[in-house]
């Protein structure tokens, strides 16, 4: 088999097994309440760590970003339609690049 | 297996795909003009299913990179799933077996684990199997037929719409999180300490700074860790 090949197979082998282990491993585990607590929170803060400063980086250049990470938030404090808020964050760098690059 | 939750977790996913298709575009165009073969890209998003360690293991491929370089760089890109999933496994329903979980495990990324969170929160809801499945059915097609598209097609995107598509993911989750913090404060601060925290490892120059994916698990636990402490007892959700 390639090389290629199996360094690829290699890759989704260590991707999996992270993703799994916890998954499969904690159903029946039972918790402190303060880890359970501490997990309940990691998507929050996972959220803001993806979104900051990342999204600055996201788009042709920081201010097309800004734009529509502005736009964007603007929607969601009215409409939790996240078609919608996607569309108006890529709408607002669209709109950017096109008039000032 | 319920169909209605099914179909569910399917419309949910949409926004997912929606902003996985043109990178993964990107993705397919890279693969092929970095001169790897086809098979390599399609396998890739097949198996691995984690976008930015792919683009990682393709710029390192084509720089001749070994395999267990190639491999252990996947590896630390993709290690804050386990974060994730530990996360995601309280919020499954109980009596979902050891295969089903086993099956859903292989498509927590940071988009359908994020949306899968916030999902059901407000009434303390679980999560059933189809649910999750239709969302990541959705989501790993996207991202599949995204790939191929990339790669047998080239861009069919216009640069500059492929461009600002760059942004659609953030702006997603901008839109999960922006409800979250204005029904709790508690939320808000672990948000925003995040983000403090992974600004500071990034721009800081005293601050030591890792990959990628360690700075995300590092800022992420800092922030979970501070709310652990401020908030011990209160609801999320008052």
């Amino acid at each position: 088999m390639n090389n290629t090949i199996l360094i690829v197979l290699g890759m989704a082998v260590v991707t999996y097994i992270p993703r799994m282990l916890p998954m499969v491993l904690m159903q029946k585990l039972r918790l402190q309440p303060y880890i359970k607590r501490f997990l309940s929170f990691i998507p929050f803060a996972a959220l803001g760590a993806l979104i900051f400063p990342e999204i600055l980086y996201s788009t042709e250049s920081i201010p097309s970003s800004l734009v529509g990470a502005f736009l964007a938030v603007l929607v969601a404090l009215f409409s939790k339609n996240l078609i919608l808020i996607v569309l108006s964050g890529i709408f607002g760098s669209f709109l950017y690049q096109l008039l000032f690059l | 297996m319920k169909k209605s939750f099914f179909i569910e977790g399917i419309k949910q996913g949409l926004p997912i795909a929606l902003g996985y298709i043109p990178i993964a575009i990107a993705f397919g165009i890279l693969t092929a003009s970095e001169g790897l073969s086809y098979l390599t890209g399609m396998l890739m998003s097949l198996t691995v299913f984690a976008g930015a360690s792919q683009f990682v293991a393709v710029n390192l491929m084509s720089l001749g990179a070994a395999s267990g370089e190639i491999i252990l760089t996947t590896f630390i890109l993709n290690f804050r799933h386990f974060l994730m999933s530990a996360s995601l496994s309280q919020r499954l329903e109980e009596s979902t077996p050891k295969l089903s979980r086993s099956i859903l495990s292989f498509g927590i990324t940071d988009e359908t684990f994020s949306l899968a969170s916030v999902t059901n929160l407000d009434d303390n809801k679980k999560l059933s199997f189809s649910f999750l499945l239709g969302l990541m059915l959705v989501s790993f097609t996207a991202w599949n037929a995204g790939t191929w598209v990339g790669l047998f097609m080239g861009n069919i995107l216009p640069d500059i719409l492929q461009n600002s598509m760059g942004i659609a993911l953030y702006v997603m989750f901008i839109g999960l999180l922006v409800p979250a913090l204005k029904s709790s404060i508690p939320i808000a601060v672990v948000a925003l300490t995040a983000m403090l925290a992974h600004s500071a490892i990034t721009f800081v120059p005293w601050i030591p700074s890792f990959s990628t994916g360690w700075n995300i698990i590092l800022s992420t636990m800092v922030g979970a860790f501070l709310g652990t402490i401020l908030f011990p007892k209160e609801d999320l959700h008052e």
